[in-house]
């Protein structure tokens, strides 16, 4: 399987702000691939770098085997962008703003931009100024789903639709996931993003802190337990692996890494279980910890 | 009390706290040099009669600074030199002013932020009119304060610094109104924009045509009545309150449209849009025409208007040849009668350029525009280089100037050859005068798109340099200002025609020095980041 996105050191300071501080990330061909991350922790920034819009001041970025400053006017028309707060010219109709974008583009199907108007059910006849926010979108989408493009890069694709268009936006991706189209996906909405993609990306302040499968994130985090003993066992704090440790008499709270958990339930069979409760962590708990502690934490132990 | 309306003025204030000192140095500064070079060049009774004289039976130069009636004192000359441009200086300055406080804002989203707070919807037109009022009556004070200290009446020095407070208010009330009803800021921009062109031509006409009959015109500009309030002569105080209550009567009309106004919207209504894209709107060139074509339109059938119109006056120019045998000797030193007119429609068509060149700016500009307001990504990320997406545009500043030159020259040359005759030969008299102006107005679109390139933070800029560079090329020749404070104007350097010598010299340099810096801008943004 060939790479579509490859970006390795990727440094961009403005002025004195360092946006992006050595950041990794590989899309390989045909997956979706999820970009998660804080509030300004680069994503936009990362993904402007990735259509030309700015250059890199270090490390090295490859999208679909060229570079993406030097080859912006080929590579953008083998992919399309959504960006997440989309601006249209206030004079010109939505139906007239998805032309213009396929067009430019190097062609739109058609058939293909009836069938997203129905089921995105946008009226093309609005001027830019008229629509709301969440139809301004959907041109944007529109365009982009219409457009037959190997690549899709959609930054916060979906802020703005109601619950009912975020479905129909789903299946989209869906189906171009179906037809071999890689997607490069940023969100902060967590369900959308695991019923999506394939892989994340989590990034912070500018670096890369965490890739892989979604279960290969949950097997790195914590699994919270919580078990009622036969008898209290002294000590266990200072088993390794353990975090977080409450006890009150029989009673056990704890978040223990993934791969200590073995060891911890043998300890506790050893006591006599009388009820035992081991949760993987939601996706909210992955994403809050990456989020939120200091980069250090965030390393597996070993 | 307005709620929220101290907030906003302080932040209106605050913003525009570069803007306004500039503008304000900009003009006393031109007050004060004119009152400076005027005692120099007229000491004497006898030299500012003769300056009376010459500047009366000179319609070209009428056109220009208006008829000089009072000539007894420094200031009377100081206030008929400043009336004719320092007014408009301050109305431009006024419109400016409310479409960014009101329009702007709205169409920027902001001020919908703001006024979720708690803050009256007559509180950002408010602020903006509070703040364009207060720009003109310190400007008036400080004004009032220069001429005392040249030692001139208080009463005249009085009117004269209030003639331009009252000017502004006006044009501040007319944007108020134009802010209400367009559909855009950018139209309502538009439309105030050619009110006041309108009112600065009808000026310019009235008394171009002088005592022959058609001065009645200049009565239809407000500039005209600024104009006639003549200051140290007469101080003709009603005029200041015809302003003054024009300007109530816009004011009272806007808050009234402001009532059925929807925020971000216009009360003139906006037709649903094409499903599809016609054939045309599919690459960037389609693109920039529907965004440029709008503005193209305005100016060619403005320039059209006003080209014909000043022709058409050259008929009073003959007439007061052979009215007054004073006038007819200084009009045998510029050339005889064909000199007279000649000089007239060389005034009229470096009007022309000097307005083509703010279309320049205008258009040239639109590249940041889109970019500052997040248009031209979506753009960018499909298969259109920079190079392609900004030439697109900057066709209007390169091609769209030279259509408008030659409109403007032919409506000229068809209203010139109505009246006088020889019809085919004005208008290739006049197509050739507008077509020498297309290396000056080149050049301030160069600078705009060097700017843009190189630090697009400064872009705006650019309407500083033209704005100074206007200033000079309209006040300096009268001022006999230093050859090289008037060699920075690019139209100091171009032939004046008809009637003048052609040099290609300094047309080929001013268009290999567009060329370097609109090929240094576009090379720069090929370099820097967007957005
Ligand atoms: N043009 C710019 N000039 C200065 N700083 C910038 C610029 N663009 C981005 N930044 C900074 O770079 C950092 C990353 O911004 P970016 O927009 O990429 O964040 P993001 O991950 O997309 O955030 P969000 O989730 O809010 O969209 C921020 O600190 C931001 O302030
Ligand atoms: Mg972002």
């Amino acid at each position: 399987m060939a790479t579509a996105i490859s970006v390795s050191g990727l440094v961009k300071t403005f002025g004195r702000t360092r946006a992006l501080d050595g950041l990794n990330l590989t899309v390989e061909e045909g997956e979706v691939h999820g970009f998660l991350g804080p509030n300004g922790a680069g994503k936009s920034t990362t993904i402007r770098v990735l259509l030309g819009l700015i250059r890199a001041n270090g490390g090295t970025v490859r999208l679909l085997d060229g570079d993406p400053w030097r080859d912006a006017v080929a590579l953008h028309r083998r992919l399309a962008y959504v960006p997440g707060d989309v601006i249209l010219w206030r004079n010109l109709s939505g139906g007239e703003v998805i032309d213009l974008l396929g067009r430019l583009r190097g062609g739109i199907s058609a058939a293909r931009r009836g069938e997203l108007l129905d089921r995105f059910e946008l009226d093309p006849t609005q001027r830019g100024n008229a629509y709301s926010k969440g139809n301004r979108q959907k041109v944007a989408l529109v365009a982009a789903f219409a457009s037959d493009a190997e690549l899709l890069i959609l930054d916060e694709p979906t802020s703005g639709l109601d619950p009912l268009m975020e479905e129909v936006f789903r299946q989209c991706v869906a189906e171009e996931r179906d037809r071999g189209r890689t997607v490069l996906l940023s969100s902060h909405i967590l369900s959308e993003v695991e019923a999506l993609c394939d892989r994340v990306s989590i990034i912070r302040a500018g670096r890369t802190v965490e890739t892989g499968t979604l279960a290969e994130l949950r097997h790195l985090a914590r699994t919270s337990v919580e078990a009622e003993l036969v008898a209290s066992v002294p000590g266990l704090a200072d088993l390794p692996g353990l975090h977080d440790v409450q006890q009150n008499g029989t009673l056990l709270r704890c978040q223990v890494d993934a791969q200590r958990l073995d060891a911890l339930v043998a300890v506790l069979t050893r006591a006599g279980v009388r009820s035992l409760i081991c949760r993987p962590p939601t996706l909210e708990e992955l994403f809050l910890r990456h989020y939120g502690g200091a980069a250090s934490e965030l390393e597996p132990q070993p | 009390m307005i709620a929220g309306l101290s907030v906003l003025l302080r932040l209106a204030l605050r913003r525009d706290r570069i803007m306004l000192p500039v503008w304000l140095y900009a003009l006393v500064a031109s007050v004060a040099s004119a009152a400076v070079s005027l005692r120099h060049l007229y000491p004497s009774q006898g030299s500012r009669d003769r300056l009376a004289l010459s500047i009366n039976s000179n319609a070209s130069l009428r056109a220009l600074y208006g008829p000089l009636y009072e000539t007894h004192s420094l200031g009377a000359l100081t206030a008929w030199r400043m009336l004719a441009i320092g007014p408009v200086m301050i109305a431009l300055l006024c419109q400016l002013l409310i479409t960014r406080h009101t329009r702007a804002e709205e169409e920027s989203g902001r001020l919908e932020l703001l006024s979720a707070g708690a803050l009256d919807r007559r509180a950002p037109l408010t602020a903006a009119l509070i703040t364009a009022g207060s720009i003109g009556l310190v400007f008036a004070s400080v004004v009032l304060a220069v001429m005392l200290g040249f030692g001139q009446d208080v009463a005249g020095s009085l009117a004269f610094g209030l003639a331009f407070p009252a000017v502004g208010l006006l044009f501040a009330g007319l944007t108020a109104v134009t802010a209400q009803l367009a559909p855009t800021g950018r139209t309502a921009n538009g439309l105030a924009g050619g009110a006041l062109g309108t009112a600065f031509l009808l000026r310019s006409i009235g008394d171009a045509a002088g005592s022959s009959g058609a001065s009645w015109v200049g009565w239809l500009s407000p500039l005209g009545w600024a104009e006639r309030v003549h200051p140290y002569g007469g101080n003709q105080w009603w005029l200041l309150g015809l302003l003054v209550g024009a300007a109530a009567v816009e004011i009272a009309m806007a808050y009234l449209l402001l009532a059925r106004r929807d925020l971000g919207g216009g009360l003139l209504p906006q037709r649903p849009g094409a499903t599809t894209a016609g054939a045309g709107l599919g690459r960037p060139l389609g693109l920039a025409w529907r965004l440029q074509r709008g503005t193209l339109w305005a100016w060619a059938v403005s320039l059209i208007v006003f080209g014909f119109v000043l022709g058409g006056i050259t008929k009073g120019l003959q007439q007061l040849v052979n009215d007054t045998p004073e006038a007819a000797q200084t009009i045998e030193r510029l050339g005889g009668t064909t000199g007279v007119v000649n000089s007239y429609l060389s005034t009229c068509t470096t009007f022309v350029a000097m307005a083509v060149a703010v279309y320049a700016v205008q258009t040239a500009l639109r590249l940041r525009e889109e970019e500052t307001g997040g248009r031209a990504e979506p753009v960018l990320a499909t298969a259109v280089g920079r190079l392609t997406w900004a030439g697109s545009h900057l066709l209007y500043p390169l091609l769209g100037t030279f259509v408008l030159l030659e409109a403007g020259g032919l409506a000229m040359g068809l209203g010139t050859g109505a009246v006088l005759g020889d019809t085919g030969g004005w208008i290739g008299r006049l197509l050739a005068a507008g077509l020498v102006q297309v290396p000056a107005v080149w050049l301030f679109a160069a600078a705009g798109t060097a700017l843009y390139g190189l630090q697009p933070q400064w872009t705006t800029g650019v309407w500083g340099l033209l704005g100074l560079l206007l200033l000079i090329t309209y006040l300096g020749p009268a001022m006999n200002a230093d050859h090289w404070l008037l060699d920075l104007s690019p139209f100091t350097h171009v032939p004046r025609l008809p009637g003048g010598a052609v040099h290609a010299a300094p047309l080929l340099w001013l268009t290999l020095l567009s060329g370097a810096l609109a090929a240094a801008g576009l090379l720069g943004l090929g370099r820097r980041d967007l957005g």
